[in-house]
């Protein structure tokens, strides 16, 4: 039968999330993962390589990234270089060809998992350019002419911000999952795997408040789910009483990140005090 | 339709699919054959045990690729497998399209005439008299200031010449655009095209070396390398850069809404993948006279002397608008849609003062070309170059102002 995966015991998914991996392990296609950030997307590679057992390669994609350089990058000035000195044979092309991500996730001996993260930083036509290494699971090296097939299939996870809308050619071959924000009971969970030994009143009343600012409309920035967990940190090791927190948001930098976003909240507060 | 157990997915099983895959093209879920074929693969690979939650799962990841979809995906499946009531999405976002404070009322021909009555100054007096008059809110009717009626002040009303006090604008009486026409024109450009548009867009660009050395340039590496006998010599080069300064000025405050804040997306997006080296985003309504604003409200507001000393010759001007007005607006002192904007020079010389100075110019218009016969749409045309604002349209006008 399929690998199942069904979280590890730091990454808690949802029936839904479960069942997009194992319906891309199962058919051997491309999980694309969208959602808000810091709902845990590129976590999910890592949560899904550990409780597979699997080795993870990941390629983090910039916005002057090519298709090419997550299958490797041929170092042409380092070859230049050393053409100077007689150490090495410059004669000898492969040593000067350095694997990406999704190159030595191609080339690894078992099956593995690679992770494509924020695919939507890149050019528009950038996700095109990766539908036939997608599809055959192989490449060439231009410069020396070798082809290089997987032997194992490895999973690929592809994450997306929403920067960017992704060519249809490209969504059609994907299992797609939408990461929603988790609700507070799903929330209380998630703070319970990474603060285990916070007194609940404390992690009840943090998230209360926590979803009350995730409401203001005005915010440019919504507060997210790591900002919560390093808020909590923050909160236990000030020794912060659960009861404070009606009243006032101490160590607010670690949940809001933009100078407006500040001013608006204070606002807000002096109004409420009014 | 009966509701079929999951873990029916024999022959049987997938013909009563297939009718689920028809429901979910018919309202309008973009599925493909190759997505659809990817669910039948998971099906046949067993992967769903008899557990419905498990089977919706499933069933959304291999035919829903987008989020937006979500919600009319969940309508679908309850109504196929669970008899729920069918999805009325189409509906749904024509009511959201068309959330006015009340209903344009219909007017007959007659009626319009009737209103036809008053000239532009008499218009002036009668509504600071009743400015003076009324101290109250008034929805409906045809005498106070408010909104939908056919009182010649307010907002969302039908008089053929009236004042509006805020609010959006609702019957357009020469270009008889029917809601529905700009609704498609939504669901097509918006949700289905941004994409298409935004690669367009990718063109809007004029690429330039300037600024930090920071990428190596090989060709001259190894030029200056063999020039110095093969002692590496590393030459670098600036990266290339879009050196495009873009200025784009929308009409807001009516019909023209929903067209602004799309263009207002596109060209932002655009700027985010291609780096305009710079670009400004301004508002005006209906016509440009003396100021532009930084907000659709139009509350900040920039003189349009100052954007034209600000801005060089060479910035590409984009206006989006239906440049759709009463004549006076364009060619009266005065005539500015909006009350509070006492224009002392006709909208007609601000437009052609802007013309003169912005050398790159286009003009993007959501109104159908065969419709441009408009004694304002003819004249502002001959200032900017008009383009419609669909996939061809905003295509011609990247190729007209980067020549």
């Amino acid at each position: 039968m399929f690998a199942n995966f069904t979280g590890t015991a730091d990454y808690i998914a949802s029936i839904e999330l479960q069942e997009a991996v194992n319906v891309a392990l199962a058919l051997q296609r491309p999980l694309l993962v969208k959602g808000e950030p810091g709902t845990g997307k590129t976590l999910l590679a890592e949560a899904v390589a550990q409780a597979l057992d699997r080795p993870l390669f990941t390629w983090h994609v910039k916005s002057t990234s090519r298709a090419q350089d997550g299958l490797y990058v041929y170092d042409a000035v380092q070859r230049l270089h050393d053409s100077r000195f007689e150490d090495r044979d410059v004669d000898d092309i492969r040593q000067y060809i350095r694997f990406g991500g999704l190159g030595q996730s191609f080339l690894s001996p078992d099956p593995s998992v690679v992770l494509i993260d924020e695919i939507d930083k890149a050019d528009l036509e950038f996700p095109n350019d990766l539908l036939h290494e997608l599809d055959r699971m192989s490449f060439t090296v231009l410069e020396t002419g070798d082809r290089h097939e997987a032997t194992h299939r490895p999973l690929v996870i592809i994450t997306s911000n929403n920067e960017k809308e992704l060519p249809d050619a490209f969504l059609r071959r994907c299992i797609f999952h939408f990461i929603a924000f988790p609700d507070e009971a799903l929330m209380a969970r998630i703070v319970k795997v990474h603060h285990p030994a916070v007194r609940e009143t404390l992690v009840q009343e943090a998230i209360a408040r926590f979803y009350w600012l995730r409401t203001l409309p005005e915010l440019r920035k919504r507060p997210s789910t790591s900002e919560l967990i390093d808020w909590i940190g923050a909160l236990v090791k000030g020794g912060v009483d659960p009861d404070q927190l009606a009243e006032r948001v101490p160590y607010l930098g670690t949940l809001i990140k933009k100078e407006q976003d500040l001013d608006t909240l204070a606002r807000f507060e002096a109004r409420r005090r009014r | 339709m009966s509701a079929p157990g999951a873990a029916e997915a024999g022959p049987a099983g997938e013909t009563l699919f297939l009718d689920f895959f028809y429901l979910l093209r018919k309202v309008g879920l973009p599925v493909s054959s190759r997505e659809w074929l990817t669910f039948i693969e998971a099906l046949d690979k067993g992967l769903v045990a008899a557990d419905l939650y498990r089977f919706y799962a499933l069933a959304r990841a291999t035919l829903v690729k987008d989020e937006k979809h979500y919600d009319l995906f969940d309508q679908c499946f309850t109504h196929f497998f669970a008899g729920a009531r069918p999805p009325r999405a189409f509906e749904k976002a024509l009511d959201e399209w068309l959330s006015e404070p009340l209903p344009i009322p219909q007017l007959s021909e007659e009626e319009l005439a009737a209103l036809e009555q008053y000239g532009l100054d008499e218009l002036r007096e009668m509504f600071e008299e009743r400015m003076r008059e009324q101290d109250e809110r008034h929805d409906g009717g045809n005498r106070w200031i408010g909104t939908g009626g056919t009182s010649p002040f307010g907002h969302s009303g039908q008089h053929p010449a009236g004042i509006r006090v805020g609010g959006s604008g609702g019957g357009r009486r020469a270009v008889q655009v029917a809601a529905k026409r700009r609704f498609r024109a939504y669901r097509t450009d918006i949700v289905l095209e941004t994409r298409q548009l935004s690669v367009a867009l990718r063109k809007l660009r004029r690429l330039g070396r300037d600024g930090r050395r920071t990428e190596v340039d090989i060709d001259h590496t190894i030029d200056a390398t063999a020039r110095n006998a093969g002692d590496i010599e590393v030459v670098m080069a600036p990266p290339r850069e879009n050196r495009l300064k873009v200025l784009l000025l929308m009409d807001v405050g009516g019909s023209m809404d929903p067209f602004a804040r799309l263009v207002s997306r596109l060209f932002s997006a655009a700027h985010q993948a291609t780096h305009f080296r710079e670009f400004h985003a301004f508002y005006f309504h209906n016509c440009v006279y003396d100021k532009v604003y930084r907000d659709a409200l139009m509350l900040d507001g920039l003189s349009t002397l100052e954007l034209m000393r600000w801005l060089q010759p060479e910035t590409r001007l984009i206006v989006v608008g239906d440049a759709h007005m009463a004549p006076y607006e364009l060619s009266a002192t005065y005539g500015a849609i909006d009350y509070w904007q006492q224009n002392e020079v006709t909208g007609q010389a601000w437009l052609q003062r802007l013309g003169d100075h912005f050398r790159h110019r286009a003009w993007l218009n959501p109104i159908e070309k065969r419709w441009w016969m408009h004694p304002t749409i003819t004249a502002i045309g001959e200032v900017f170059p008009m383009f419609e604002l669909t996939l061809e349209g905003l295509g011609e006008a990247i190729e007209h102002l980067t020549a």
